[in-house]
């Protein structure tokens, strides 16, 4: 549990700048959900059975996770280990870096989860979801921000320096929203596109969280949860290899 | 028993030899210098001794504990202050101090009876709700230095305490490092300024190339490498008159427009300073030492 004074280092961050911190992570999602929701919403009949701001509302609240892990562990990870050298800071003290990097991680998915609780409160609140389902997505949330932190934290122990940020987010996040069924359901892409979507953690965060705001049990809720997982897992690892690596230099 | 003992440690960044073969003891309560050049190894050896990086060969023990590895458990009683300021800008000074003892497992209300008195160390008193970036760099590296006591440690590494700091700063550390020894705290610092190492150090070693080259105490070494008197003459004609100072000084040397005399008797050369040449008559320092053993010659 060595890692839990980074996660509270960061913690206690987050809490002095709590303001930009909460604007910049929900204000965004939420105009978003409800410019694009009730706008688009408005042109199309209901989307697999629901009305589209709900169907919308699941695909947000993982893309604004997402966003906010990925954001947290690259820019916020790379200003504090490139930066103000505060990683170098933590390994005076009987810290590793493993334990630095576990406690990013952490931080930068429990960060994540709070933008997709909120949505989910949010959406509640709206009415777009009323089942008690919908509470298993708190946890689905948390996944997907573990996920995208472990990959995220992965780009900045390899950044050179911060543009290397725009390959990753241009190259990989932009076009993986788009074929993972945020806007539109996945299955209406070209089989090959579909396959990759399959490879990637946005396309499963959504399969589970689209059913639960829907109000059932999510199909092959144990594949989706075990994809996101392995992605956290493999993702934790290379992190520390990578992490290791640089720091050893 | 030691506080740190290195035995032929190496390192090698890909070609490049960083460390080659360095072996050093300092004692508990000792006050050691590591001085060298810029690229010399100094600070590579204190990340070494930290665990922080893997030795390629040789052995070290700090605080009786085998490091890399059990480094985790020997940098419980360690302290570190850095060559650069690594202070965590988004906080207030206490809250520095109170965020740095948590990464050493300790409680906030343990950290909150030792800011005081950590504090005073720094002297930083009122101070506590101050932001990093209203600072000045003397007050920064005085916050530093009380980072590095947050643990009560037995030993502490200093790399460059006084880099980039103004003379009242400069004394006002070394008076605060004079006193942890006063305490049976050990130090290892590494430094530029060889009048800090002749006022602090106990004993020193002077590193270049990744080799320790000499080591003793401040004194034994002025003793053993340079005559007690120094003189140094430049101006219009110096080249003339340095023909002349070679037949009554025993050693002399020209660097750039200066003529260098050393010697047990420098009177005579003295006498001979005259014209427009300007002169500067000096007892021997370590900063003579320094040169001699490591040259001249810019480090980049």
């Amino acid at each position: 549990m060595r890692w839990l004074a980074v996660w509270r280092r960061n913690m206690l961050v987050w809490r002095k700048l709590i303001a930009a911190a909460v604007l910049s992570n929900l204000a965004d999602p939420l105009i978003m959900l409800f410019g694009l929701g009730y706008g688009l919403g408005a042109l199309l009949p209901s989307v697999e059975g629901m009305s589209y701001i709900a169907f919308f509302a699941a695909g947000q609240l993982c893309t604004a996770t997402m966003f906010t892990a990925s954001f947290e562990s690259m820019f916020s990870g790379f200003a504090r280990m490139q930066g103000q050298k505060t990683w170098d800071a933590i390994l005076y003290a009987p810290l590793t870096i493993d334990d630095i990097v576990a406690g990013e991680i952490v931080w930068a998915a429990s960060k994540a989860w709070l933008t997709g609780s909120t949505i989910l409160g949010v959406a509640a609140v709206f009415g777009l979801a009323t089942s008690p389902w919908v509470l298993l997505a708190l946890p689905a949330a948390f996944l997907v921000g573990l996920a995208f932190s472990a990959i995220g934290l992965i780009m900045c122990v390899l950044a050179k320096g911060w543009d290397f940020f725009s390959y990753y987010m241009t190259l990989f996040m932009t076009p993986m929203m788009m074929i993972s069924g945020v806007f539109f359901p996945a299955d209406q892409l070209p089989a090959p596109l579909l396959a990759i979507a399959k490879l990637l953690p946005l396309y499963h965060g959504v399969q589970i969280v689209r059913p639960l705001v829907a109000g059932g049990p999510p199909p092959q809720l144990w594949l989706h949860a075990a994809v996101l997982l392995a992605y956290a897992a493999v993702g934790y690892a290379a992190a520390i290899y990578f992490a290791r690596r640089r720091f050893a230099s | 028993m030691s506080a740190l003992s290195v035995r032929g440690l190496r390192k090698s960044y890909g070609a490049a030899q960083v460390v080659c073969g360095v072996d050093l003891n300092v004692a508990p309560g000792e006050c050691f210098g590591l001085l060298g050049p810029n690229g010399a190894g100094k600070t590579t050896t204190l990340k070494l001794c930290l665990g922080l990086i893997e030795p390629d060969a040789g052995t070290i023990e700090l605080l009786g504990e085998p490091v890399p590895r059990r480094a985790r458990e020997a940098r419980r009683r360690v302290g570190v202050v850095p060559q650069f300021d690594n202070l965590d800008p988004d906080f207030s000074v206490a809250e520095n101090l109170v965020v740095y003892g948590r990464y050493f497992g300790l409680a906030q209300s343990h950290m909150k009876g030792r800011i005081p008195g950590l504090l005073e160390f720094a002297g930083l008193t009122g101070r506590e709700d101050a932001k990093i970036m209203t600072l000045s760099g003397g007050m920064k590296r005085r916050l530093t230095l009380a980072r590095a006591l947050v643990n009560d440690p037995q030993l502490i590494f200093m790399d460059e305490p006084t880099t980039g700091l103004d003379p009242q700063a400069r004394h006002l550390i070394w008076e605060r490092l004079r006193r942890l020894t006063q305490e049976g705290k050990t130090i290892v610092l590494t430094t530029h300024f060889m009048e800090e190492a002749e006022r602090l150090c106990h004993r020193l070693a002077i590193m270049d190339s990744g080799r320790i080259i000499v080591e003793g105490s401040p004194r034994e070494l002025i003793a053993e490498h340079i005559e007690p008197h120094v003189l140094e003459v430049h101006g219009p004609g110096y080249e003339a008159w340095m023909e002349r100072a070679k037949r009554l000084a025993p050693r002399v040397e020209r660097v750039g427009d200066t003529v260098y005399c050393y010697g047990d008797d420098i009177e005579p050369a003295l006498k001979a300073v005259g014209g427009e040449l300007s002169y500067l008559h000096r007892p021997a320092s370590l900063e003579d030492v320094f040169l001699k053993l490591t040259g001249r010659d810019l480090r980049d």
